[in-house]
């Protein structure tokens, strides 16, 4: 496990704005954006980082600065280890980051993974289109300010969408987030369940409408 | 001249063997026992719908064995696994694709209510878009579970109008 150490160092020395980056288990360093094209490539090539383990990107909420970080884990099949590097994106308001599908192929859907969910458009990229979400979709669902229950919006295919009347619609919570009482012995009592029972989807809170049934 | 027959019973000796019954039975009596499910396979829950054509609990004791994968030669669809909003509408195209009569079975919690999805991609019950006959709950739930399922679906069948309804307005 000496080689990404190694890596690491070099990566220091080739590149002068890299940094070291905290981590609680692998070398990790962040780059700026312009250069991790670059640094990635010289990870590649020089160290036999050949497989992209994972590529993702953190966002830290609205008001920070940056708000977007591009993360991408690297594994060497040849020196059997890992590294991590990381790099913040320019923009808040639309971050963008390079495209690295020419390094690893794999990245191609990582990529656009991350650009249905975060919203993170990565130039250069062959085929940028939502991966997980449907075309169209108005939002990015991982970012901090989305909710977890959602936003109403048309169902995709309008004419379903007209059809039946449905659409898609804030998850109802009833009463959750559910949480489980770890270490009951009863099971039945250790089921997740809602802090507040006294309403749920048959009967709904006297301050919410109820919620639309399609009847054929 | 009055006959001197007195049997005021069919007499099968003359016309032949004839069972007499009303229509809305006889319909009936065929849509129960030859239902053949669509499987609308989406999630785990296929797993289980899997199960249930096998020998050990074998579906086709209740004459709903042909699992059909076109829905023009299907009538009765399982929906076994989590719709998302993606798939939702495909779901409700192969829907309309089926032939009337047509029967829907929401198999597990996932697909009667979103189960434990409470979330911005899944559809919240595929009551939303279909009309469902069935509720199965569980998660996955048992394949006897989803044959409950199907001997409560038969006798739902029983129970319509099947005659007028072939002449219903549609």
């Amino acid at each position: 496990m000496t080689a990404p150490v190694a890596a690491k160092t070099a990566l220091k020395e080739k590149f002068a704005q890299a940094t070291d980056r905290p981590s609680a288990d692998h070398d990790a360093v962040n780059v700026p954006v312009g250069e991790v094209v670059a640094a990635l490539k010289y990870l590649r090539d020089e160290f036999a980082f050949d497989l992209l383990m994972d590529l993702t990107a953190v966002d830290w909420a609205e008001g920070a600065s940056p708000r977007f970080t591009v993360v991408y884990h690297l594994f060497s099949s040849v020196n059997l280890g890992y590294i991590r590097v990381a790099t913040d994106c320019t923009s808040n308001v639309e971050p963008t980051a390079p495209s690295v599908v020419d390094l690893w192929p794999a990245a191609n859907w990582h990529e656009r993974e991350c650009y249905d969910l975060l919203g993170v458009k990565f130039t250069a990229h062959p085929d940028l289109r939502r991966i997980l979400m449907w075309d169209g979709y108005p939002y990015h669902p991982l970012r901090k300010e989305f909710p977890l229950a959602g936003i109403e919006v048309p169902l995709p295919d309008s004419e379903v969408g007209v059809e039946t009347g449905a659409a898609v619609i804030a998850a109802p919570m009833a009463g959750g987030p559910f949480v489980a009482s770890p270490g009951e012995i009863n099971l039945t009592e250790a089921e997740p369940r809602a802090k507040d029972e006294s309403w749920s989807d048959r009967r709904p809170r006297p301050d919410q409408t109820g919620l639309k049934q399609f009847k054929g | 001249m009055v006959s001197t027959e007195t049997e005021i019973a069919y007499n099968s000796k003359i016309e032949g063997e004839v069972v007499v019954s009303r229509a809305d039975a006889v319909i009936n009596w065929i849509r129960t026992n030859s239902i053949w499910p669509m499987p609308m396979g989406l999630a785990c829950c296929a797993i289980e719908l899997m199960a249930v054509g096998n020998g050990r609990f074998d579906i086709s004791r209740f004459g709903a064995e042909v699992m059909r994968f076109s829905p023009r030669q299907a009538d009765c669809m399982i929906v076994s696994g989590t719709v998302t909003y993606k798939m939702a509408s495909q779901l409700r195209r192969i829907y309309d694709q089926m032939m009337s009569p047509k029967w829907v079975i929401a198999m597990g919690a996932c697909a009667s209510s979103g189960g434990m999805y409470r979330s911005y991609a899944t559809l919240q019950g595929v009551d939303r878009i279909v009309p469902v006959d069935v509720y199965i709950s569980g998660c996955p739930p048992r394949p006897e579970a989803i044959l409950d399922a199907l001997i409560k679906l038969q006798a739902k069948i029983k129970t319509e109008r099947s005659a007028s309804n072939l002449f219903k307005e549609a």
